[in-house]
């Protein structure tokens, strides 16, 4: 057999609670050529570099055919299966550039709307409460089903409005398309191999929900963002009816997915380390750098894949050939040495934290104001109201998706609810 | 105790012991005192400035502050940390002892100091003409009081107003007029807004998007005189052409003055471009011998830089004011070899007509420039500045993330024309010049100048003197 790449160890299932290990090997060839014929980028400077070089392209369709494989029998190419049409994340300028003007002012604001994320402070405060009062009298918690998912799902329902009624059906199509998606040497796996399927068919389903969706709101406006973006002309005009929908699912999906995880793996890093839980319940101010120390130290993004090379890019004593694909690590970079002092230490009070949470450049997570809110306020109140939390079972099981990685549950021993 | 030994004890002396004054006590003078306790400095530090407030930021003044969304006292910069220093607000510094070791104050105070940081600024340049600079309604945007009064006239409303020179702060001012639906008169004398920061073919683009906004727009032309009523209240401008345009507020933005009076005769390399000084902060003396306990930092700063074939750059910019007093801070209080150089690739902002306007590098040190991404008809682009096949220089309108990419070409000094973007390609991508107004045409002044010796110019002249 083949021996592995650290990129490809670092993406098996077996490796999931911690991939940091295989990443540290990666680092030491910061460009790495994977058997596939990607670029694997796994170092801070790297990627700061690529995310802001005009001639890497984000568009899926720029990608030419896959190169014959030279490793073990390709699985399809996954984007096929989750893209639709593009969407803010598969486009490059100008019409990225042009949607993405078209979306902020129904969302992030400023300078349309400044306030629109602090105002929804009190909103997901309540939501927070509800979920911790809701705990009351057990001993056992799941932090994931319990807090960490319920959290994002209401407040992107009700940005977006999407009925939280539909939140089972989109969940499993979310949760079937996820698990479908491989960028590991499983891949080629059976089982793999046999969800991708069923991952297409969930996608579908999902869209026709958003288009259904959009339908209703363009006959009868409604609250939130979609019903605007269907309804409203901005100086630019509106998107198309298959962007709008491809960008409404990257909201539904990208709005509480990352999010999910992020509150899972900061309470779980907390109680990995608890001097720094300590230290942020008796500090409570520190929740602002420390959230994205959390966002550092566990990226919500490991990496992502839809980046390829327009043109021959020589970067670190290397050449990215021209229709090369590329994948920009995040979760590596943001434990590079050579970008932050003792990389794998939790230091709540990093300063110069300008980890790759969000990513860079253009591609700068749109939902980043949202989600640093919700987590900020989900994890201080947490800290503030359960007592004595304890994990119970350490790593917890992990769900099987890369790029989104996060723990599938999070199960914490508590004392009890504070008021 | 052997040579090593002796000095790093003089040094760990210093760091506890030694006194450190600061003159300016603004953006670089505050970043330099906060720089300097980070690095371990327990000594004494005075920090003197002419201003009564406490240190605050100056580039919301144009923007937030002249629109009436902050108020110009709510632009004290943030303390990063503890500086425990004593503040002399309010107080002039007025001469320099470099013998005696003193910086004299306009109270008639002699300061005593181990180590001096310069860092004055710049102050606006005010209307020449002493009686029509002196009428009621004619403003200069340097500093908080300025902006007080400035945004107060502005909400009045007043009928007209004229703006006397269209660089940056000229821009923004009239920008915000706009955005107060007041109707604004510009005036300059170069060819075009912007000339002198970015050259002709920006400066066109800016021209027409001022127009789009409504700016009466005057190029090529001066303001020749001021007049004002009975109540000494500016009513009217003449301009050289002998147009008369009513107004009754004018805001004179002629560029900066170098804040170096106060060393007069104090044998340093001071002077219309500032205080000359090494990459490291260190000031030169008028020989151009280094000092040893002289630096300088911010706009008053003046000093060579490597990528610009070592000519000698000042930036009138927040970032260097900031990065150039760490490193001159951090010099302070180290030796050789753990000196630290500033050698910032120069950077500007600036927010106008609900766009967003960046460069890196030193735009005028091209000659040509390219558009590269993006469109110039929707203002949504980058472009590059070239000399002799390098690439110098970028600008961007409302395409900011990807300065970036630019900077780092810089940095390399990467090829000119830079290689073309994967997408988004103007339908133009052939270099043309750049038509940077010809040194000697009066513009705006810049506020990064290359402030280089030319040879053409012979205006220095060279008189060793004889033992
Ligand atoms: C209206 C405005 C808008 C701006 N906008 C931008 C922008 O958008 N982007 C950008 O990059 N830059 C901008 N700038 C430039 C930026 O503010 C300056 O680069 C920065 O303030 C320089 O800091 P400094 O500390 O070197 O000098 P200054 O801020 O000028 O401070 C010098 C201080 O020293 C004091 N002083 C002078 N002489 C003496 C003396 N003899 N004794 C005691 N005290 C003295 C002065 O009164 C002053 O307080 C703007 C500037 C202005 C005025």
């Amino acid at each position: 057999m083949v021996e592995e790449t650290p990129w490809q160890q670092a993406l098996r299932y077996a490796n999931r609670a911690n991939p940091y290990p295989f990443y540290e090997e990666l680092r030491k060839t910061p460009v790495a050529r994977q058997p596939d014929g990607t670029y694997v980028v796994s170092t801070y400077q790297e990627i700061v570099a690529l995310l802001h070089d005009p001639r890497v392209s984000s568009d899926v369709r720029k990608l030419p055919a896959p190169a014959p494989a030279e490793g073990p029998a390709e699985a399809e190419p996954i984007t096929e299966t989750v893209i639709v049409e593009p969407n803010i994340i598969t486009q490059d300028p100008p019409e990225h550039d042009r949607d993405r003007r078209m979306m902020t002012p129904h969302f992030v604001g400023p300078p349309h709307s400044p306030h629109l994320i602090s105002d929804l402070e009190p909103e997901i405060r309540r939501i927070v409460d509800d979920l911790l009062d809701n705990m009351q009298g057990k001993t056992r918690i799941d932090a994931v089903d319990e807090f960490a998912y319920p959290l994002p799902v209401t407040v992107i329902c009700k940005i977006l409005g999407v009925p939280l009624e539909d939140e089972p059906r989109f969940h499993s199509w979310i949760e079937t398309a996820l698990d479908a998606l491989d960028f590991g040497p499983e891949a080629a796996s059976e089982e793999i191999q046999s969800r991708l399927a069923g991952g297409r068919q969930a996608v579908k389903e999902f869209g026709e929900f958003a288009a259904e969706l959009l339908d209703r709101y363009a006959q009868q406006p409604g609250p939130g963002m979609l019903s605007a973006m269907v309804n409203e002309d901005g100086p630019e005009g509106r998107m198309s009816k298959g962007v709008l929908v491809s960008n409404a699912l990257l909201l539904i999906f990208a709005g509480h997915e990352t999010t999910v995880n992020l509150i899972a793996h900061s309470v779980l890093t907390l109680l990995r380390h608890p001097d720094a839980l300590e230290k942020l319940r008796r500090r409570p101010e520190l929740i602002v750098p420390g959230v994205e120390e959390l966002l550092r130290f566990e990226s919500s993004v490991q990496f992502w894949h839809t980046r390829s090379a327009l043109e021959d890019i020589d970067i670190a004593g290397t050449t990215i050939p021209k229709g090369a694909p590329i994948f920009l690590a995040y979760g590596s970079a943001n434990r590079d040495p050579k970008r932050f002092a003792n990389p794998d230490e939790l230091d709540l009070e990093r300063r110069d934290n300008q980890h790759l949470g969000f990513s860079q450049g253009i591609h700068f997570c749109f939902g980043a104001p949202l989600a640093r809110l919700e987590v900020q306020v989900a994890v201080g109140e947490f800290l503030r109201r359960v007592e004595n939390p304890r994990l119970v079972e350490d790593p917890p099981p992990y769900r099987h998706n890369q790029i989104f990685r996060g723990p599938r549950h999070v199960l914490v021993d508590i004392d009890g609810i504070r008021d | 105790m052997t040579v090593p030994a002796t000095v790093a004890e003089l040094v760990r002396q210093f760091r506890a012991n030694g006194r450190i004054v600061i003159v300016g006590a603004s953006l670089a003078g505050l970043r330099a005192a906060e720089a300097l306790r980070e690095e371990g400095f327990t000594g004494s530090l005075t920090i003197i400035g002419d201003e009564p407030y406490e240190p605050y930021d100056r580039p919301p003044l144009s923007k937030q502050v002249l629109k009436g969304w902050v108020p110009a006292d709510h632009t004290t910069l943030p303390r990063l940390r503890e500086v425990n220093a004593q503040w002399r607000l309010g107080v002039t510094a007025t001469g320099l002892d470099r013998a005696a070791k003193q910086v004299r104050l306009a109270d008639g105070e002699q300061i005593p100091y181990d180590r001096l940081l310069i860092a004055t600024g710049t102050r606006a340049r005010q209307w020449p003409n002493p009686d029509e600079a002196a009428l009621d309604g004619v403003y200069t945007l340097r500093s908080r009081d300025d902006a007080a009064q400035l945004q107060k006239a502005l909400a009045a409303p007043p009928s007209r107003v004229m703006v006397i020179g269209a660089g940056f702060i000229g821009s923004e001012v009239a920008s915000v007029c706009r955005e107060l639906d007041l109707p604004v008169t510009v005036v300059e004398r170069g060819s075009a807004p912007l000339v002198g920061a970015l050259g002709g073919v920006i400066g066109e683009i800016a021209a027409e998007m001022q127009r789009d906004h409504g700016v009466d727009l005057r190029c090529g032309l001066g303001v020749s005189s001021l007049e004002g009523d009975s109540g000494g209240h500016v009513r009217r401008a003449h301009l050289s052409d002998g147009t008369i345009i009513d107004a009754d507020v004018v805001v004179a933005s002629l560029g900066s003055i170098r804040n170096v009076e106060w060393l007069e005769g104090a044998g340093l390399a001071s002077g219309f471009w500032g205080v000359g000084c090494d990459a490291g902060g260190r000031a030169f003396d008028i020989n151009g011998v280094v000092t040893d306990s002289i630096y300088v930092a911010g706009d008053v700063a003046r000093s060579p830089h490597v990528l610009y074939e070592y000519q000698f750059l000042a930036m009138e910019h927040w970032d260097n004011a900031v990065l150039g007093a760490e490193a001159a801070a951090h010099n302070m209080v180290n030796l050789e070899p753990h000196y630290r150089p500033h050698l910032l690739l120069p950077g500007f902002w600036s927010g106008q007509f609900g766009l967003n306007i960046k460069s890196v590098g030193v735009p005028p040190f091209g000659d040509e420039i390219v558009f590269t991404q993006g469109s110039v008809k929707e203002r949504h682009f980058a472009a590059a500045y070239g000399r002799r096949g390098r690439i110098v220089a970028a600008v961007t309108f409302d395409h900011g993330k990807w300065l970036e990419y630019y900077g780092k070409l810089i940095e390399q000094s990467g090829p000119f024309p830079p290689p073309p973007p994967g997408w988004d390609q103007p339908p133009d991508m052939k270099p043309i010049p750049a038509e940077f107004p010809q040194p000697g045409v009066p513009t705006a002044i810049p506020d990064v100048v290359l402030t280089g010796h030319d040879p053409s110019e012979r205006a220095a002249e060279f008189r060793p003197r004889r033992r």
